[in-house]
């Protein structure tokens, strides 16, 4: 009874109490839009909110959308999705020494991931140690994956399922950039817990590295104690733009266990490239990443699974109006077109001779409005063609896509 | 506002316009016979996912020796397989069954898991390759009463046509239910699935498939292919009642087109004798599925066995068929075969015809005449007959 009336009591009060915190003393950090950042920062350049002079900053995204896509005649109808849900947590420690976490809930709280949780100390600005839960600098699109930074509802295929994006695991490495005129040079090192076996029997039926995201216990231990290697050299240029080499392998099978030979150690390997400009005159935003992978697929296993796979997005965004709609003074309207391509199976039928389909072509023309730059709202269309592995006629899944995602 | 609320509602009923239009129903394989009650599309479409869907991993209990990692993977939208997921069965020679089921018999597992090794054909066995068959139409097969196959046979050839056609007479499994009106002889049944007739009903068929092709035991087929021995089922009972209750009730193909060629053809079809064994049309019994009942059907086959002489003569067999007889495949869907081969054919029982006309040219045996009838044809006549046989 003594327990009810206090929380009735608390209850009365919170009605009549108004907010506590006086709003001026939040300071957003607006994020940097210096020419000179890289796909590197994009984990710390993010627009965080922070409370006077407390060392916490915090942050995050969210995105929503609507879609009517049909395959083949067959649709599923108006579908409303939450995407995402992102929290930021930064805090700074002690000078060159800074904390940040990302936590992501998709699909409302289907899937709840901590894709980002590190701490970095600065040696020196080329010399920097990152431990905790790292995102694998693979590609560009794994780190620099926020929602409001791109044109596009759906993520690329190429970067979240050809290569696992977004793809975190706990490991340590090394990092530094160094600054010459107007150019930038970086690099990555890191090791880290890997891949499992599902990447070879998997219920997509294709050599798939996301699923080893389905092993929660890779952020406890790793599959088969050999550690990940993933390292990354970029270099940029004030006024040409970003291009990146990145690197990732190591074993992925479990060769052996209490000491008995179980397999011979099989190796997955993967390569990437990534470049983003803008081009001067016309102020077009050009962004491409393209992968290959190897993998180590055993010879009497099944060519279901392929030993090769590639592709890859480019994206293209066109400033085309930037003036101020419904009272948003900084609006932008953009175009936008995305090309993806991505070949599950590089390897022809022992059997025939014949390449192994299982192919994915996808083009999405949008467009997108962004009433304040870290706003975006969009419009897609996309057509997808997607072969099995004969080679078949291609099924075909096509429609509009609308939502938004926006930084808080 | 009126005129924004008008724009979106347009909008949106615009969007299914942008989206791609279903192939014409003529042109698919899949789809479920017209006229099934609200109950059975359920579980058609249970059976429909886990025969496309359900792939199986070392964590569901694939293999550890394999063939294929789905039903699906082997049957591409219900049509013929492809020589990539064509299987190898050994071991039988003779009517005296299969002598090689020590070795791993009858069915050649050509792939493993990580890890395992595959199987590999024993010294001194025979063996034939199968290419997965289209799942067109099975349920109408199923349920044509014994009677009606019986009526086509000719063992004897008393109308000395030179065309025999037989029964395959097979042993009925543990867990397969007798038909109504089942004729039984000497104690063994007739079977009606499979390129040699060797499979009674779809639950064989399926129980079996899920067993020898995906390394799925399950309490109709529980002995586990590597181990030789029983354990616990990888599959319930009811998943495996789906995908026969999904196969049973696979809609059958349509004729796609009927120009004066393609009815030439047809004509051409029965002047040459090719209908003696792929006979156009057939009646379903009773069946308990009142979309299958009592209805006629055109599967250009008489699910006869018959002797196809020494060229397609492997040396391997199954039940009482000889090593040289093979039951009649239907030729319905044969146009839309290469839909789902990988924009090619892969004819006869192992995919070694590349073409309607090559597989044509290697019937042999009950078959010799009608293939020189076929020869004897003009060009423009050939033309006819394979137009007609590629619009089924």
């Amino acid at each position: 009874m003594k327990g009810s009336v206090i929380i009735l009591m608390l209850l009365i009060c919170a009605t009549y109490t108004h907010a506590q915190v006086d709003s001026t003393l939040f300071k957003r950090t607006k994020p940097d839009t210096s020419r000179l950042n890289m796909n590197l920062d994009a984990v710390y350049n993010r627009p965080f909110l922070s409370v006077g002079k407390l060392p916490v900053s915090l942050g995050g995204y969210v995105e929503a959308n609507y879609q009517h896509l049909g395959t083949d005649g067959v649709s599923e109808g108006h579908q409303f999705q939450m995407r995402r849900l992102t929290l930021f947590v930064a805090s700074s420690i002690y000078r060159r020494i800074k904390f940040l976490s990302e936590i992501e809930f998709e699909d409302g709280t289907k899937e709840i991931n901590i894709e980002f949780a590190s701490v970095d100390i600065e040696f020196h600005p080329l010399l920097n140690l990152r431990g905790g839960i790292v995102m694998n600098p693979i590609g560009a699109f794994n780190q620099n994956h926020d929602g409001p930074k791109w044109e596009f509802i759906d993520r690329p295929v190429s970067a979240t399922q050809l290569l696992p994006a977004i793809w975190s695991n706990v490991g340590f490495g090394l990092y530094g950039k160094l600054y010459k005129n107007n150019w930038v040079y970086a690099y990555e090192a890191y090791l880290t817990n890997g891949f499992d076996d599902q990447i070879i029997s998997n219920t997509e039926n294709k050599t798939f590295l996301p699923a080893s995201k389905l092993n929660a216990d890779r952020f406890e231990e790793s599959f088969n104690g050999v550690p990940l290697i993933t390292t990354k050299a970029a270099i940029r240029h004030k006024r040409i733009g970003e291009l990146g080499l990145s690197y990732m392998g190591g074993v992925y099978n479990k060769f052996q266990e209490d000491g008995l030979v179980l397999d011979v150690k099989r190796r997955v390997d993967t390569w990437a490239v990534d470049f983003n400009t803008t081009l001067p005159k016309t102020n077009t935003y050009l962004t491409t990443e393209w992968a290959y992978i190897l993998v180590d697929v055993p010879e009497t296993y099944t060519q279901q699974y392929g030993k090769r796979q590639a592709g890859g997005f480019v994206d293209v965004v066109q400033p085309l109006i930037r003036k101020p709609i419904f009272g948003f003074d900084r609006s932008v309207i953009n175009a936008a077109f995305r090309f993806e391509y991505v070949d599950w199976n590089l390897e022809t039928f022992n059997e025939t001779g014949n390449s192994i389909g299982d192919r994915f072509i996808s083009v999405v023309p949008g467009i997108s409005w962004r009433p304040a730059s870290q706003t975006v709202i969009r419009l897609n269309y996309r057509y997808n063609w997607q072969t099995d592995l004969f080679g078949n006629p291609a099924s075909k899944t096509a429609g509009f896509q609308f939502g938004f995602s926006s930084y808080f | 506002m009126k005129r924004y609320t008008w724009f979106c509602a347009l909008l949106i009923t615009a969007c299914a316009e942008f989206e791609p239009a279903a192939p014409a129903d003529n042109e698919l394989l899949d789809g479920p016979v017209p006229g099934l009650t609200e109950a059975e599309n359920l579980q058609f479409i249970r059976g429909d996912v886990a025969f496309n869907d359900e792939v199986f991993t070392v964590a569901t209990g694939l293999g550890p020796l394999f063939v294929a990692t789905s039903c699906g993977g082997c049957h591409p939208g219900d049509g013929k397989g492809h020589p990539f997921t064509t299987l190898a069965r050994f071991g039988q020679a003779n009517q005296t069954g299969n002598q090689f089921l020590h070795m791993g018999g009858p069915q050649l597992q050509n792939r493993a898991v990580p890890g395992f090794s595959v199987e590999q054909i024993p010294a001194g066995a025979t063996s034939s390759l199968f290419t997965p068959p289209a799942n067109t139409g099975l349920g109408f097969v199923d349920a044509v009463s014994d009677a009606d196959l019986l009526a086509w046979a000719d063992p004897l050839d008393a109308d000395g046509d030179g065309i025999s056609g037989i029964a395959n007479w097979i042993e009925l499994k543990s867990y397969s239910t007798e038909r109504p009106n089942s004729i039984v002889q000497n104690g063994k049944y007739i079977g009606r699935f499979g390129k040699k007739a060797a499979t009674y009903d779809l639950l064989q068929q399926t129980a079996t498939a899920y067993n020898q092709d995906i390394g799925i035991a399950s309490t109709y087929e529980p002995i586990d292919t590597y181990l030789h021995a029983e354990v616990d089922p990888e599959i319930s009972n009811q998943t495996i009642q789906d995908v026969v209750f999904y196969l049973k009730t696979l809609k059958v193909p349509e004729p796609r087109s009927t120009t004066a060629e393609i009815l030439s053809g047809k004509e051409l079809f029965t002047t040459i004798g090719c209908a003696k064994c792929h006979r156009p049309e057939m009646k379903t019994g009773a069946s308990p599925i009142a979309a299958l009942a009592n209805k006629t059907f055109f599967p250009y086959s008489d699910f006869l066995l018959h002797d196809m002489g020494p060229g397609l003569d492997d040396g391997y067999t199954e039940g009482s068929a000889l090593t040289s007889e093979w039951r009649t495949p239907p030729l319905w869907g044969l146009g839309l075969s290469k839909n789902s081969q990988g924009g090619q054919y892969f004819l006869l029982h192992d995919g070694r015809a590349k073409s309607i006309e090559q597989a044509i040219l290697l019937h042999g045996g009950e078959a010799n005449t009608s293939k020189e009838n076929f020869e004897a044809l003009t060009v423009d006549e050939k033309k006819k007959l394979i137009q007609f046989l590629e619009s089924l």
